[in-house]
């Protein structure tokens, strides 16, 4: 609404709202995405003051060239074993989420969330620390479980809240927990788990542990309140932890701009709050290894925390609610100048001479029948939308330790409504 | 300060809260204490002064400006196996960590299936009485109590406070413990048109110096009477006594204690005795938690009841600056309430 007072001769302001650079029936053209040389990024010493390397936050540590080969002074020099394993654990996410994506399409589950094109980001970084380091996921890193060999049956009874999920189909598919595999339970609040791993981290440190946590966020959700709260935090007590942003471009519909992209890179707010700042090829998984175990050793030797920017792209939809078609070009993941993780990584392996074409297609399908042998397993338990498979008790349980008289009350009315409906559902 | 099982100190409630960290710091080696301005000075109402001197710095510090990083952090703690008592330093801030609390906190042990608990405190001053505004007064409690999985605590005496808040701190599950700090240096008169006298100068009561906890969810019955059942918590439950004494009525007076878990037997027995119902809170009105007792009285006492429940609460405005001992319910609107609540359904008083 304009004042009616009268205005001196001034230019109107005009409202900047950022625009994606390429919307449905555009060619992806990611030719202006500054994509430094392999090798080419300096690696402080873990000792070093974050204030000596704010140009890691505007960098891109990046190991595999274009050759295929480790280079530079951030090859962690993994033995072809390790590397194998890591391409295994890859494969094998890529295949549980191809599995579990027709799962939610059959009708066997509400929901579902890929990390394809992202598996680097949680596996190698999973490779990197320690099993029992506690780990606060978002909701991409399914490869944390599966670098950690947690059971694959065990992850799709939790996707078919069906009767062995331990979390009594309470949570979302997708939603793991296990203390027992250092994976925190994972929040629908975005960010929430920030915060809690500062503070995890800061209990570590206070109880002279030796363990560090590790957190993950996209960059869609780096603009909640509570990433910039555990940002002070973990800066001012110097928190044993490490703080993955991972920028795969894409917020559901919206795109990095709208998270403060456009403006400087995601690593880039260490920087102001003091705190070390990497930012990294995400589909390198070299790079991700080595920058997490540079992370690490800075929180295990109380250098404080590292806030590392994974660069990367989200090559599906967000979810199976979600259709991308609608809202970006169609070749933008095929576009993507940093390629393919899993290729990037198979092939470094294949110029090692460790492997080939052979044994990949044979792995690829160990991988596949690995996750069909889990997925009947698993189906054998129940799927969702096969009648209710936790007793309806189970519904008012662990809401306290103790249940209180109101929630008893209620059950009892739920165990009478169940009665009255000539018990439609089994009880205890 | 502990000087064996039986000794007993006078503290107002400010120095039973801090006695009751003291206690808890002592027995056990988890429990720690944070939040704007607690470490080193101690808390702006002192009710961590002395902690980081006995405890040390890791078990008692200051934290930035940021509630959702306190809650959160708090919750991160929890899990890792430690029991983090943060303040909140004015109630009326404790939105910007709400998320953490209601979602997460509160939560977290249901949605892991009991693998994640967080078994914290949150302590927060809360309530008027003290100029403080509409940023420094708020009474939120029915915030908390809308939420499935937190305990919410309100005591009103230096003794309850120092027993809740250990039991508070020792509980699995995570709660909210409101301080009214109306009452936090003394036994408030309940006079709104008399505290002429500083209330920080009002005396302080028999406290035991050791161990001992006030169950959470167990009422308080401070005067037995046949009349009429008032309900209320906190800074309230003294302007009630106020209240009662003056008109010489024969009330009985329930201190809740805690809002959830509710002590609903003694709220039951009590109205099933006397008939009728005043409920006081210094909250506002709407959604308030009168609402909730009012209708929990009505679900389970409707033939016992001789007339209508009737709510004693602040208005639905924010909590004026000038004007705040007229928000403030006082003895005045009890007594037109209670005549309300004493009618006979014929009408006459």
């Amino acid at each position: 609404m304009a004042s009616d007072t009268p205005r001196r001769n001034l230019p109107p302001l005009e409202l900047y709202v950022p625009e994606p650079k390429f919307r449905p029936g555009d060619d992806a053209d990611f030719s202006d995405i500054e994509v430094p040389p392999a090798g080419e990024t300096r690696r402080p010493d873990t000792a070093d003051d974050h204030g000596d390397m704010p140009d890691l936050a505007y960098g891109l540590v990046r190991v595999l060239d274009e050759d295929n080969k480790a280079v530079g002074p951030w090859d962690p020099k993994l033995d072809a074993d390790t590397l194998r394993k890591m391409l295994r654990s890859m494969a094998l996410t890529r295949a549980f989420d191809e599995r579990m994506f027709r799962a939610q399409r059959q009708g066997k589950t509400s929901f579902y969330m890929k990390c394809t094109g992202e598996e680097a980001v949680a596996i190698a970084a999973t490779f990197a620390l320690d099993r029992d380091d506690m780990c606060f996921p978002s909701y991409r890193q399914q490869g944390i479980l599966i670098a950690r060999d947690w059971s694959l049956v065990d992850m799709m009874n939790q996707v078919y809240s069906n009767k062995r999920d331990r979390l009594m189909g309470r949570q979302l598919p997708i939603m793991y927990s296990t203390k027992q595999g250092s994976f925190f339970s994972i929040s629908g609040n975005l960010a929430t788990q920030y915060p809690q791993a500062v503070g995890w981290a800061m209990a570590s440190a206070a109880k002279g542990d030796s363990r560090i946590a590790a957190t993950w966020t996209g960059e869609g959700s780096s603009a909640e309140g509570d990433f910039h709260s555990a940002c002070i935090f973990a800066a001012v007590y110097k928190a044993p932890v490490i703080m993955n942003v991972v920028n795969n471009q894409w917020a559901i519909s919206s795109f990095s701009g709208f998270a403060g992209g456009e403006a400087t890179t995601f690593a880039a707010r260490a920087v102001g709050y003091g705190i070390a700042g990497l930012r990294v090829d995400g589909n390198d998984a070299l790079a991700v290894y080595a920058a997490t175990q540079w992370a690490a050793e800075r929180a295990r030797t109380n250098k404080g925390p590292t806030l590392i920017e994974h660069f990367t792209y989200r090559a599906e939809g967000h979810s199976t609610s979600d259709d991308p078609s609608q809202y970006r070009s169609a070749n933008e993941a095929a576009e993507w100048p940093l390629g393919d993780p899993i290729a990037r990584l198979k092939n470094h392996l294949i110029a090692l001479g460790e492997w080939d074409e052979d044994r990949q297609a044979a792995m690829d399908k160990e991988c596949a029948e690995q996750v069909k042998t889990a997925a009947k397993q698993a189906e054998k338990n129940g799927i969702l939308g096969h009648g209710l498979h936790h007793p309806l008790e189970t519904m008012f349980e662990q809401v306290f330790e103790e249940m209180p008289w109101h929630l008893k009350e209620q059950m009892q009315d739920m165990l009478d409504e169940n009665e009255a409906a000539n018990n439609v559902a089994k009880t205890r | 300060m502990s000087r064996g099982d039986n000794s007993t100190s006078q503290r107002n409630m400010i120095q039973a809260i801090n006695s009751a960290m003291d206690v808890a710091m002592e027995r056990d080696e988890n429990v720690c204490v944070f939040g704007e301005d607690v470490g080193f000075y101690g808390g702006v109402f002192r009710a961590t002064a002395g902690l980081q001197e006995k405890f040390g710095k890791t078990r008692s510090f200051d934290t930035p400006i940021n509630e959702c990083g306190i809650i959160g952090v708090a919750v991160g703690m929890a899990a890792y196996g430690m029991r983090p008592v943060a303040e909140i330093q004015f109630a009326d801030y404790i939105y910007p960590g709400l998320d953490q609390l209601v979602s997460e906190a509160a939560r977290l042990r249901y949605r892991s299936a009991g693998e994640f608990t967080a078994p914290l405190t949150i302590r927060s001053p809360f309530g008027g009485g003290i100029f403080g505004g509409q940023t420094h007064s708020q009474s939120p409690e029915s915030i908390f109590t809308h939420v499935c999985g937190v305990k919410t605590v309100i005591p009103s005496t230096p003794y309850d406070a120092k027993g809740l808040l250990i039991a508070a701190i020792e509980d699995p599950d995570p709660v909210v413990f409101f301080e009214p700090k109306r009452i936090y240096n003394g036994p408030f008169d309940g006079y709104y048109d008399t505290p002429v006298e500083p209330w920080s100068k009002h005396p302080a009561s028999e406290v035991p110096d050791g161990h001992y906890v006030i169950p959470l969810g167990k009422a308080n019955i401070v005067r037995e009477g046949s009349a009429v059942t008032m309900l209320c918590y906190g800074t309230m439950v003294h302007v009630t006594m106020a209240a009662v004494e003056t008109l010489g009525i024969d009330a009985e007076v329930i201190d809740l204690r805690t809002l959830l878990p509710l002590d609903i037997e003694t709220i039951e027995a009590s109205i099933k005795k006397t008939g009728r119902c005043l409920v006081v809170h210094e909250a506002t009105r709407t959604s308030g938690f009168g609402a909730e007792l009012a209708a929990l009285v009505q679900e389970r006492c409707f033939y016992h009841l001789e007339a209508p429940i009737q709510r004693v609460t602040g208005y639905d405005t924010p909590y004026p600056h000038s004007l705040e001992w007229a928000y403030f319910p006082g003895p005045v609107r009890l007594r037109l309430a209670i005549e309300r609540v004493m009618e006979d359904v014929s009408g006459e008083v």
